[in-house]
């Protein structure tokens, strides 16, 4: 079927959140079985919330920086909870089954879920993989306090001249303003699940 | 500037490979920084320009890359080139993909991690998802379309364009 497009519905939907929004709570699956949520946190100042995948090569360039941020940030208040958000029938190797065996070979302290219905992805604006959503907590609120890429080379961590998740958060921290509050990356697509026709 | 700090033995082996493309003897391909591909942009053409942003490892790029080959076949008022975000580092998967797939239109590899410096320069409408179209108009005007595209959806956003 022909689909029509109008100019103005090119114009990517500025849906999602912005830095200053208050993220939703969510309850998702991990690979370990239990369920993860924002309010079931223990002791959290914040999250450092990354949608992520097994099969995009950005996020497997990024696996050890993740396990470096959560092993880093974790114990002072900030966990990463990575969510996969890919259709699994697009994509079959973001299967929470390979999600569990992709954990376990890498051995993630943090936990992986599965946004399986997608609803977690859209309402925070994600499009690519992997995409980085910094969440502080304010009173009940979990206030996004950044948005973006987790530093300015994938393929080199050496190479890194900016680390712009590790900077936010020492911002945050410190109660001050974050300097770079959104950045955008090359990133792999996510892979939405079809409209039934 | 970094497209000039290829080093010797990686030219030759570009420009080998390059060459062994017989059944495309004119197949284009180079490794080029951020700059050389926004002066490319600035370069006045009659046509309207269609730069697709792929990689050899997008399965979604992969899929939509022969419908690009296709309407650029069938309509000489455009201009496709393909912007490869593959790892500079490794080449050979690009030149391989270009020959295994008879590729016919140019290729350029944009080799500058740094992102977050270039992405706006794009296009403000782009995210940084691949796979993802900029058109550019003879007069300049820039759009964007950020995602897959099938063989219509292209030529309907084509023909919006002229």
């Amino acid at each position: 079927m022909m689909t029509v497009f109008s100019l103005s519905a090119w114009a990517q939907d500025s849906q999602g959140y912005k830095v200053g929004d208050k993220a939703s709570d969510f309850k998702l699956q991990n690979v370990d079985g239990s369920w993860v949520s924002l309010s079931g946190l223990d002791n959290s100042k914040g999250a450092i919330v990354i949608f992520s995948c097994n099969t995009c090569p950005y996020v497997v360039a990024y696996e050890d920086r993740m396990i470096e941020l959560h092993k880093k940030f974790a114990p002072i208040g900030y966990p990463v909870i990575a969510i996969n958000s890919n259709d699994d029938k697009i994509s079959p190797g973001d299967s929470f089954e390979n999600m569990k065996k992709r954990s376990k070979d890498k051995g993630f302290p943090f936990a992986y879920v599965y946004d399986k219905s997608q609803d977690v992805i859209k309402t925070y604006g994600g499009t690519r993989t992997p995409h980085v959503y910094i969440l502080n907590k304010e009173g009940n609120d979990f206030v996004v306090k950044y948005i973006g890429a987790i530093d300015n080379n994938y393929q080199d961590a050496s190479s890194v001249t900016e680390n712009y998740v590790q900077n936010a958060l020492d911002e945050v921290m410190n109660g001050k303003k974050v300097s770079v509050e959104s950045t955008k990356a090359i990133g792999c697509t996510i892979k939405w699940t079809k409209k039934a026709e | 500037m970094k497209y000039l700090a290829i080093s010797a033995p990686l030219l030759m082996f570009l420009l080998d490979v390059v060459g062994d493309l017989k059944t495309n003897e004119r197949q284009v391909f180079e490794i080029i920084d951020f700059d050389r591909f926004e002066s490319m942009t600035m370069e006045k053409s009659e046509k309207l320009r269609v730069y697709n942003f792929w990689a050899t490892w997008c399965a979604p790029c992969i899929k939509e890359m022969p419908y690009f080959e296709q309407i650029q076949e069938e309509d000489k008022d455009i201009e496709v080139v393909f912007i490869s975000m593959d790892d500079g580092r490794k080449p050979e998967r690009v030149t391989n993909f270009i020959e295994k797939r008879n590729i016919k239109s140019p290729v350029y590899l944009l080799n500058d991690v740094d992102y977050n410096k270039w992405i706006d320069k794009v296009s403000e409408d782009w995210s940084g998802a691949i796979p993802g179209t900029l058109f550019i108009k003879p007069d300049g005007l820039r759009s964007f379309f950020e995602g897959e595209v099938t063989y219509e959806e292209l030529k309907s956003m084509i023909s919006q364009l002229k």
